[in-house]
């Protein structure tokens, strides 16, 4: 084989691999969307997404509650997962020492691997029993949270520490050399230059958290209603549908497709809003 | 190397594209020769399990598959083909699909506590009242002031259907009780919590719960045998036709004196 062949001919099999990888995410979406489809066309969008009454069985098919228990649980996730993400990115790229580092990246990479199964056991066997000491029955949107936070905190580390990393050393130096002390240098020039990269992260954190439904179902409590408080149970869209696909049935079945429709929409517009804010933040940068 | 326009760069594309549909609607014909599948009731599944054991040991060559997922699971998935043999802990309604019954054992549905809970007995009203919400704490059925968390199966549980026929008749468990995937799970959530109640397939019970007396009678195998126990419900093996072949061995099998043995020795009642 010539050189000359390769170079003609390797951007068939390149595209051949693209097109594999959209074919499949095609399929998904037309599959899903076709047997989501007589819900939407019996029981009506509004009923839908605004019902509170979860009764498949019997004709409800209202899945508020469930919507706003996956945005509850990715909230609290977010809320504790940002701050302390963002701080040990800031310690891993900036602070710690090399032996330090050399210790603790590897073991925030580990923690990524791990299956969501185990975390839900881990939530059902040691967060669930600490939350019941607070109050209720310990299955709750803040034992999700927790186990949330736990799941997505590694994607938010490495991401974010990467950004930083990768922010240009002249801006450093710079701020160093005006006189700067090393936090002032981190808080007002290292984090916003890696703004879009730290996004980008947080972006893909909430993502995994919005769809995760192993764990959930061991912590949650799987009830169907809107929760009142961070103690009370709930349940998430992902996690009903992992809770009856099994044995669902007819349009039962379909509703819960539908679910899944809504769950590709948040996550659409989850990683839209990532990506024109990733494209500000290059404009800003590219001024500086 | 650029990809000039024309529509002769899309054959490749289209032509991987029919070879991905192709794969995937063709699909696999379902068991060998020698594999016997099963699934459904968490209930039945270690009974099935413990069976399936025996069965091979008589017949070496032969592979029985157990799995679990609740009730309505083996329902679906024997009336579709999916499986050989579909394993329910309830009985049959008008809306579930004409399947054939194989009365396997029966089994009672206890009603458990964590090990601490100081309340031994309760009458089928108060659990009916507990798990609908109308009793809210322990010391309104003689235990300490402490609320009652209420933990269930999910919807296609044949344990919980049983469970809400036999107790709570037209009344429905609350909505915001702690809902568990499976016999297993619900067991391991009651024992971590000294507040909680739950109901639980007999056979499971074991030292990290306790199983509470109903009206006075004591949740044991021969109560329920004898008729006293009130929470019984039959364990079924079910199939989409009369069975044929090595399906009809194994369910003879466990229907017969041999299979029978193992039910009562793993905590189930024996059926004639």
């Amino acid at each position: 084989m010539s050189r000359y062949f390769i170079d003609r001919n390797a951007k068939y099999l390149v595209l051949v691999c693209a097109s594999a990888s959209f074919i499949i995410l095609a399929a998904i979406a037309i599959f899903t969307l076709k047997e989501a489809l007589p819900v939407f066309q019996q029981v009506g969008f509004t009923h839908l997404i605004f019902g509170t009454t979860w009764r498949p069985t019997m004709g409800g098919f209202g899945i508020l509650p469930m919507i706003i228990g996956s945005l509850a649980v990715t909230l609290g996730a977010m809320i504790l997962a940002i701050p302390l993400g963002i701080g040990c990115s800031v310690l891993l790229a900036e602070v710690a020492p090399h032996r330090v580092r050399q210790f603790l990246r590897p073991a925030v990479e580990i923690l990524v691997g791990i299956p969501s199964v185990v975390y839900g056991l881990i939530g059902m066997l040691l967060i669930v029993p600490l939350v019941r000491q607070i109050g209720g029955t310990g299955y709750s949107v803040a034992a999700g949270s927790l186990v949330l936070t736990a799941m997505v905190l590694p994607t938010i580390i490495s991401i974010s520490e990467d950004s930083i990393r990768a922010v240009p050393r002249r801006y450093k130096e710079g701020a160093l050399a005006l006189g700067a002390t090393h936090w002032q240098t981190i808080w007002h020039v290292l984090i916003p230059a890696a703004r879009s990269g730290i996004t980008a992260g947080i972006i893909l954190g909430m993502g995994r958290a919005i769809g995760e439904a192993m764990a959930m179902i061991m912590v949650t409590g799987n009830a169907v209603q809107i929760p009142n408080s961070p103690l009370d149970p709930t349940r998430t869209l992902a996690g009903g549908i992992a809770v009856e696909i099994n044995y669902a049935s007819g349009l039962h079945e379909n509703a819960l497709f539908a679910i899944g429709v809504v769950l590709f929409i948040l996550i659409l517009a989850i990683n839209s809003i990532a990506i024109l804010a990733i494209r500000r933040g290059r404009r800003a940068q590219d001024v500086g | 190397m650029k990809i000039r326009k024309g529509w002769k760069w899309l054959i490749l594309p289209i032509v991987a594209g029919l070879l991905v549909a192709a794969f995937t609607l063709s699909g696999c014909s379902s068991g060998s020769l020698g594999t016997i599948t099963e699934n459904g009731s968490t209930t039945v599944q270690p009974l099935a399990e413990k069976l399936a054991g025996a069965f091979k040991a008589k017949n070496p060559d032969v592979n029985v598959v157990i799995q679990g997922g609740g009730s309505a699971v083996g329902i679906k998935s024997v009336n579709n083909g999916t499986v050989d043999i579909g394993a329910a802990s309830r009985e049959l309604t008008a809306d579930d699909p004409p399947l054939v019954k194989h009365l396997l054992a029966r089994d009672g549905i206890a009603i458990i506590v964590h090990p601490s809970n100081p309340v031994t007995n309760l009458t089928k009203e108060q659990v009916r009242d507990i798990f609908s919400g109308n009793i809210t704490n322990w010391s309104q059925v003689g235990g300490q002031n402490k609320s009652i968390d209420v933990v269930a199966r999910e919807e296609g549980s044949g344990t919980r259907t049983a469970f809400q026929d036999l107790v709570m008749g037209k009344a429905l468990i609350k909505s915001d009780a702690t809902l568990q995937n499976s016999n297993g799970f619900l067991k391991t959530s009651v024992s971590l919590d000294p507040q909680a109640i739950g109901f639980l397939s007999m056979g499971y019970v074991d030292s990290s719960v306790k199983a509470l007396a109903i009206n006075g009678v004591a949740a044991t195998e021969e109560n329920a045998k004898n008729g006293t126990y009130p929470v019984v419900r039959p364990l079924y093996f079910l199939t989409k036709q009369q069975p044929t072949g090595l399906v009809k061995d194994f369910i003879d099998f466990c229907t017969g004196t041999e299979g029978q043995k193992i039910v009562a020795e793993e905590g189930y009642i024996t059926v004639e």
